[in-house]
């Protein structure tokens, strides 16, 4: 009996500690909630926010480029994207071949549609078929009671007016690729583009804009339940170009079917108002992404429509040159600006000849008639005189042989050779006849056309160290250049031999002569050879230009400025393989120069 | 009927409203209470619906409290004698649904009744108690502190726990060895035995590890190291973890929990409901329920103190101590604090054969409180 009652007092006791732990338990339960709750509340908030939001980003419209008289060169097309919600189909085999009965599909694009429809969750749109036109748009509109399920989408995609014939200035955009460096959200997301070449690329940072972005409240498979915030984006700056659409139709219409670039511009601002390289391609069809045949036609045509040769291309500046030459003499003193030379054809140098373009020769000549007649044995003995050094620094103080920085990418530093860098680059000494053939712009020396329009407008503008560039320029607003420091009248000394290489008769480019309400151009005809002439030729007669295979014949090269009393413009002429700067280069030049006084003359004037 | 059986009692008897003025009506409040607050977040967690949860929990509250009515007017005696019975019946449905039960969660737990589905395991809770409470009533202090003397009832405790682990419901197994626990400590069984037992299993746990699922290893790892697969096993604990702490001290709003709404909380109308609570209503909403559970524990344990009869004693903190781990191992598991074990929140989770055994207990429990000065000898039986 005593240990019945033992029994019953353990059981009391022990059910007291028991309850006792088991209420503790509970209270302690009470600190956990505390902790959680409490102390790490903040934390929790942030991550269970993390969960439900989801943030987008919305993407700005890029920035419209505009011509000097506010004409639209890339703009933003609204582009329709038919869209599919496979759980609001009632089938969606329905659904597409009712779709497929509106608009064709093709068997891969169904293929890729089945494919992202098995990958998502059901309430995820998927894209049926994009770059639809409006009209293709209201179409699947009207046909929505067969459509369940389809839906449009819109968005803005890029597009040039103009084509091909701003394709070289204007650029393209193309979607991210790995190398580019993401420093904004925005080139993180699919499908966005950014500027690829041309004034796209180099103005991309003031076209892009801000994104804005819309916080969405998410479920845990990502449906979206319902918008919280909506913050707009701001759009890109507009971009007001120099360019002239006018002028540059104009240089496309006249390159016509040939290879070559025209780069014209002002003299006194830089403004360019003319940057063409043909032939030419749609920049369209790298917005809307390309195909490999496309692509294959495009880099492997002979002509090379996809080089910028207005900054990428190489060409001796031939004739060109002469004005350089013609300049660093003067300014040496060692010519004398009356001083005559006897051209008969050739010159002789230790045992190798060196011929003037005229078999016979020009007779005696001074700087402003060997420029009319573009004399190449005034220049060899010039520059037999003077030192490739003298001849070298003057072509630089005018912007060759060095980048001009335009902006448009994979421009060349172009060549402009002396015995420093020849002892650099081959480890050989310089020879005399390497600084005679300078002297006429041919042997090592390399150019590129938009420096040889940089080159012209120096010169035009009396030595204005003037920098060429694609921004507008308002006129209370015009740069100062400095001044390359070279004598007024030096200067017009070789502007007056251009002035007769137009005007006056004898002249190589008397063919291309105008007179607009009494306003001439200047100019200067250069021939780059491509294939040298070969002793054997020279005696059995030159071939004809015209009877050489087209990847051989002469570079064409006319630059220019116009009014000769007041120059405006500077143009560059390049045409590869055109034979003659006279008969090919100086027409388009003229016809360029010619083109901007008449709208000089308009309402919108260039000016 | 009433009559029927109380005749064949000897002794003592108590009168209908005896019985009736007996009953702790403080005691069925807190449960009604906590049955609301189930019913209210369930109504939630269907956004704001009566289907498919509130509605149905409702009605099975409703059924759970007429048993639990039934059970308080029954005499303290009856249980006791029909322990055993009841033990052996529930033992032989266990075996049945091991045999050929109906295949549900992965895992075969129900037999199908038609009208609901009913789980033995959750029976066996009261059953182990009823009989185990039996077995110490009859037997002496001195056989209980021998070794001998656990050895019946050890194996009582070891073929419904098999069974049900090989189900497998680990929460269920580890409740029932608990609760038997609980009930060996409070007879008064040595201390070192425990520590012996402990030892013992910790050897064994190797190969107990052996015998795990491996769906129940990964819970067991994954709460050793929830961000071992955060978006896997580990993504429950996590998920419950952030609803819980950004809940606040004072909750998002009924029907404005972003975690529980938004689909990232998982089982949030069953083991996880706990944590909804507490993310639509905060640390106040947890708190209360803690308190409710604290005094419907506390009640049950004062109840058991002040009955005369041992076997009433040890059934009600046999009870109290099953429904205390329900309520310790849900919340732990959904505060981080244990692995996920399945195991509900009783009268709160959306469940029909926990609500029921539950309630069952509670009544059983009140019968003790109401029988209190009924006295029942150590051979009576």
């Amino acid at each position: 009996m005593n240990r019945d009652n033992d029994k019953g007092k353990i059981l009391i006791s022990r059910s007291m500690i028991l309850g006792g732990i088991q209420l503790l338990l509970l209270v302690m339960i009470v600190f956990r909630l505390y902790y959680l709750q409490v102390y790490q509340a903040d934390k929790y908030k942030t991550l269970a926010d993390e969960n439900r939001i989801s943030t987008r980003l919305l993407v700005p419209a890029r920035g419209i480029i505009y011509d000097r008289h506010g004409n639209i060169l890339a703009g933003n097309r609204q582009n329709f994207q038919a869209m599919m919600i496979p759980e609001q189909t009632t089938s969606i085999n329905d659904t597409l071949s009712a779709f497929k009965r509106i608009m064709p599909l093709s068997a891969e694009e169904e293929k890729r549609i089945r494919k992202d429809i098995k990958r998502n969750r059901s309430f995820v749109p998927i894209k049926v078929k994009d770059n639809l036109s409006w009209e293709q748009a209201t179409q699947i509109l009207l046909n929505s009671p067969d459509l369940p399920g389809i839906m449009i989408d819109e968005g803005l995609s890029r597009y040039y007016p103009y084509g091909n014939i701003m394709a070289h200035v204007i650029g393209y955009v193309s979607s991210v690729s790995d190398k580019d460096e993401k420093d904004d959200p925005l080139l993180e997301m699919p499908g966005f583009k950014i500027g690829k070449s041309g004034i796209e690329r180099l103005f991309e940072k003031e076209l892009r804009g801000k994104a804005g972005n819309v916080k969405l409240e998410v479920n845990a498979y990502g449906r979206i339940m319902k918008e919280i915030e909506l913050i707009e984006g701001v759009p890109g700056d507009r971009i007001d170009l120099s360019l002239d659409v006018r002028l540059q139709k104009k240089a496309y219409e006249l390159l016509g079917e040939e290879s070559g670039a025209v780069v014209m511009m002002k003299v006194d601002t830089g403004e360019v108002l003319a940057f063409a390289s043909a032939p030419s391609f749609d920049p369209n069809m790298f917005a809307k992404g390309l195909s490999v045949d496309n692509w294959r036609s495009l880099s492997e045509d002979e002509k090379k429509p996809l080089l910028n040769k207005a900054v990428s291309g190489l060409y001796s500046p031939g004739s060109t040159f002469k004005m350089i030459v013609g300049l660093a003499a003067l300014e040496s003193g060692l010519l004398k600006s009356h001083k005559h030379t006897t051209c008969n054809g050739k010159m002789m140098l230790g045992n190798h000849t060196f011929h003037c373009w005229k078999k016979d020769g020009h007779g005696t000549i001074n700087l402003v008639q060997a420029l009319q007649h573009s004399c190449d044995i005034f220049f060899y003995e010039t520059a037999q005189k003077i030192g490739i050094a003298k001849i070298a620094a003057m072509a630089r103080r005018f912007g060759l042989g060095a980048k001009t920085n335009i902006g448009i990418e994979n421009e060349k530093d172009g060549l402009i050779p002396d015995a420093e860098w020849k002892k650099k680059r081959f480890g050989e000494s310089w020879q005399l006849g390497e600084t005679i053939i300078s002297g006429i712009g041919q042997g090592y020396i390399l150019t590129t056309p938009v420096q040889l329009a940089v080159m012209v407008s120096r010169i035009a503008n009396g030595g204005q160290e003037v920098v060429p560039t694609f921004r507008k320029i308002s006129d209370d607003n015009k740069p100062h250049f400095d001044n390359l420091g070279i004598s007024l009248q030096n200067i017009d000394m070789v502007k007056q031999g251009m002035y007769e290489v137009v005007n006056v008769a004898g002249g190589t480019a008397m063919g291309a002569r105008f007179d607009f309400n009494g306003q001439q151009m200047a100019g200067k005809t250069g021939s780059a050879q491509v294939k040298r002439i070969s002793m054997r030729e020279r005696q059995t007669g030159v071939i004809k230009q015209e009877d050489l295979p087209w990847k051989y014949r002469d570079h064409a090269l006319f630059v220019a400025f116009a009014p000769f009393n007041n120059p405006k413009y500077g143009v560059a002429v390049l045409v590869e393989h055109g034979r003659s700067g006279s008969k090919v280069a100086a027409p388009i030049a003229g016809q360029m120069l010619l083109e901007a006084l008449k709208l000089d003359a308009t309402d919108k004037p260039v000016d | 009927m009433y009559k029927a059986y109380e005749t064949s009692f000897k002794g003592q008897k108590l009168s209908f409203s005896e019985k009736f003025w007996n009953i702790s009506f403080s005691y069925i409040l807190f449960i009604m209470i906590l049955g609301a607050i189930g019913i209210t977040i369930l109504y939630s967690a269907a956004n704001g619906s009566w289907n498919p949860w509130a509605a149905k929990q409702l009605m099975r509250f409703g059924l759970g409290f007429a048993v639990m009515i039934v059970l308080i007017f029954i005499d303290l005696r009856w249980f006791l004698r029909y322990a055993y019975w009841f033990y052996f019946a529930v033992l032989g449905l266990l075996i049945a649904v091991e045999i050929g039960g109906h295949i549900g969660m992965g895992a075969q737990r129900w037999i199908n009744l038609g009208f609901m589905k009913l789980q033995p395991s959750e029976l066996m809770k009261i059953a182990l108690v009823l009989a185990l409470a039996r077995y110490f009533n009859s037997s002496t202090l001195q056989s209980i502190e021998t070794i001998k003397g656990v050895i019946i009832p050890s194996l009582m405790v070891v073929f419904p726990v098999f069974l049900v682990m090989i189900q497998p419901d680990l929460g269920t197994a580890i409740m029932l060895l608990l609760t038997a626990g609980a009930m060996f400590f409070a007879v008064g069984v040595q201390l070192w035995k425990f520590v012996a037992l402990i030892c013992s299993a910790v050897a064994a746990m190797p190969i107990a590890w052996h015998f795990l699922h491996n769906y129940q290893k990964n819970r067991v790892l994954t709460f050793l190291d929830p961000e071992r697969d955060p978006l896997g096993a580990g993504y429950h604990i996590i998920q419950s973890k952030i609803a819980l702490g950004s809940g606040g001290i004072f909750g998002k709003g009924f029907l404005n929990g972003t975690q529980s709404h938004l689909n990232f909380l998982p089982e949030k109308h069953t083991d996880f409901i706990f944590t909804m609570l507490s993310e639509e209503f905060g640390m106040i909403g947890g708190v209360i329920v803690i308190a409710l559970n604290v005094l419907i524990i506390g009640y049950s344990y004062f109840f058991a103190l002040r009955s005369t009869s041992y076997f009433g004693k040890l059934m009600a903190v046999g009870l109290a101590s099953s429904y205390f781990l329900y309520v310790i191992i849900n919340i732990s598991m959904v505060l981080g604090m244990l692995p996920v074990v399945g195991v509900p929140l009783p009268l709160i989770s959306y469940g029909g054969t926990v609500i029921m055994s539950v309630m069952a207990g509670f009544g059983i429990i009140l019968a003790v409180n109401v029988n209190r000065t009924i006295n029942i000898g150590k051979d009576q039986g």
